[in-house]
């Protein structure tokens, strides 16, 4: 910059011009170093998020809206309807018994033994999905498992007097509610912690009941943390795919179920890209439950931040 | 009042213990059932699984499934640190504007099912496999985006945590380099966050099954659900040591959290 006033030249560029070219070089070279990331980024997710909506479009090149009307299909329907009562009723079981012990967890001593082990262990319990998951229940309540086995030799109690349910949707009710639990412990756990005892002693010292404590006190306060948390279980167990997949044999009850054999199977004419479109539905779903899981966080943390 | 709340605390311990016990058992069985399970031949499975020569001449498949895994997770777990380590911080000194997107960006895959990842993914991994073939270590690139929601909290709390500003702009005063700023300054200072990062990494994509069974690649879950066909007392003898490693991983991770955050303190 000293050359330019050492020399002025009519010809040369304002000083302010220059250095602000010079900022927007910086700004420039600044940027190449994001360029890795970025472009790594573009590659694995962005194109492969664009070929599932562009694809839920097209149909031999085509724009298109038949993949999409195809989703209006009667086994298409029922699998999304399958797929949403099994995701909201382990939402609703996991969030339920997770705050029951959520909050066993904040009456015990905050730094003891019991709330260590168990918030520990929920975190490991929480990503235990899949195919492990699936065979520790084989094991367990499997035709030859140890539950089943017990309940015949010593109680005389059959299982599976009604039939087979495991490798159904109520077998994966059961299975899906292991990770929900843990997941709800560890999500709830510190809308709970937010619960000053002030506000009970507060509420006691107007006279007001453990009734109404719970009811007009803490059950408004911690209503949106409980809701969102329901809306992250439904979300989780909405894009569950592993656990299903090795546990359930025969036909596929759900849309993840489904994808997979659209992708696998010899594909019907004039159907390619279904499986886009039943993508691009689960996305949706998954979009909107989050979105509503924001708001409410964002709700949350007014009060017990 | 002191009765009372010693009322209340009584009532409050009976239903904590209740609560306590009886999930306790629901999370109980499934792990007891699984060590019944593999023990009913007298611990031969048991036996076998340790016998690295004679497994992996007993079940080839899950042999080459459990290496393909270990290098899926080491590969993926560097690729991760050297992808978002050097982003993080250089977004941090230097586009600090950026740092939402990269925030929203590393966020998404949350939003985006991996059954559904792997429907777009198809088409790009016919690219991958033109190019570098279609071992099962590509998986990696896959894995590196599933990881990065977990990966990128746990750096970014790491960075929150020191001023890396005040830092490199020392060192660089000082005469150094760019890559020996990030390589002996920032790293030795977030070294727990990028631990605890590799952990998730490593416990992720050992528990991964969706991406590599539909685009046909091996690992060790592709190779407990194979198994599962043949022999189900070795594939239950596996999850659950999969399971136990885990635990281990994560347990680990939780024990350098909280000696972080009582340095902190």
């Amino acid at each position: 910059m000293t050359d330019v006033v050492a020399a002025p030249d009519l010809l040369a560029p304002q000083p302010e011009v220059r250095a602000g070219r010079r900022v927007g070089i910086a700004r420039l070279r600044s940027l190449l170093g994001t360029i890795p990331f970025f472009a790594y980024v573009v590659i694995f997710l962005v194109i492969p998020t664009l070929v599932v909506v562009i694809g839920a479009f097209t149909e031999d090149g085509r724009f298109s809206l038949s993949n999409l009307s195809a989703l209006g299909d009667g086994y298409i329907v029922e699998a999304f309807g399958r797929s949403i009562v099994l995701s909201a009723s382990t939402a609703v079981v996991g969030a339920v018994l997770g705050a029951l012990l959520a909050y066993a967890l904040v009456t015990a001593k905050p730094g003891g033994l019991l709330r260590r082990v168990v918030t520990a262990a929920s975190g490991v319990l929480a990503q235990f999905g899949g195919v492990t998951l699936a065979f520790a229940f084989l094991a367990t309540i499997g035709l030859t498992g140890f539950v089943t086995v017990f309940l015949k030799d010593h109680l005389g109690i059959d299982l599976y007097a009604n039939g087979v349910w495991l490798f159904e949707l109520p077998g994966l009710v059961l299975v899906y509610t292991y990770f929900q639990i843990p997941l709800m412990v560890i999500v709830f756990l510190p809308a709970l912690d937010g619960i000053r005892p002030q506000w009970r002693e507060a509420t006691e010292s107007l006279g007001g009941t453990t009734w109404q404590y719970w009811t007009r006190v803490a059950g408004p306060l911690l209503a949106p943390a409980f809701l969102g948390s329901t809306l992250l279980l439904f979300a989780n167990a909405f894009s569950a795919y592993a656990t299903a997949a090795a546990l359930v044999s025969q036909g596929n009850p759900i849309v993840p179920l489904q994808i997979r054999s659209a992708l696998t199977s010899e594909v019907v004419l004039g159907q390619q890209n279904l499986g886009k479109a039943m993508a691009l539905g689960m996305v949706v779903v998954v979009a909107i439950v989050m979105t509503l899981y924001a708001l409410l966080q964002r709700r949350t943390s007014r009060w017990l931040g | 009042m002191a009765g009372l709340i010693a009322r209340r605390a009584r009532r409050q311990r009976t239903f904590r213990w209740i609560v306590v016990i009886l999930l306790g058992v629901f999370f109980a069985l499934p792990l007891i059932a699984m060590v019944e399970f593999t023990t009913r031949d007298g611990g031969d499975t048991w036996k076998l699984l340790v016998d690295w020569p004679k497994l992996s001449d007993t079940y080839p498949d899950l042999a080459t499934g459990i290496v393909a895994s270990l290098g899926q997770a080491a590969l993926t777990a560097l690729l991760m640190l050297v992808l978002l380590v050097p982003t993080a911080v250089w977004v941090r000194l230097r586009l600090p504007g950026l740092r939402r997107l990269v925030e929203f960006i590393c966020l998404l895959p949350l939003t985006i099912p991996a059954i559904v990842l792997v429907v777009g993914l198809a088409p790009v991994y016919a690219w991958v496999n033109y190019f570098l073939g279609g071992s099962s270590l590509t998986l990696t690139f896959a894995y590196t985006i599933l990881v990065l929601p977990y990966a990128y909290r746990s750096i970014d709390t790491g960075l929150s945590a020191i001023d890396v500003k005040t830092l490199a702009e020392a060192a660089r005063s000082l005469g150094a380099s760019w890559g020996a700023v990030m390589w002996k300054v920032v790293l030795p200072n977030i070294r727990t966050a990028v631990l605890s990062a590799a952990f998730l990494t490593v416990a992720l994509v050992l528990g991964e099954f969706t991406i590599a069974s539909l685009l046909h690649r091996d690992n060790l879950q592709v190779a407990i659900e194979l198994l599962g066909k043949s022999s189900a007392t070795m594939s239950v003898a596996v999850s659950f040591a999969a399971l136990v490693l885990a635990f281990v991983l994560l347990l680990l991770l939780s024990l350098f959290g909280e000696r972080r955050r009582k340095a902190a303190r």
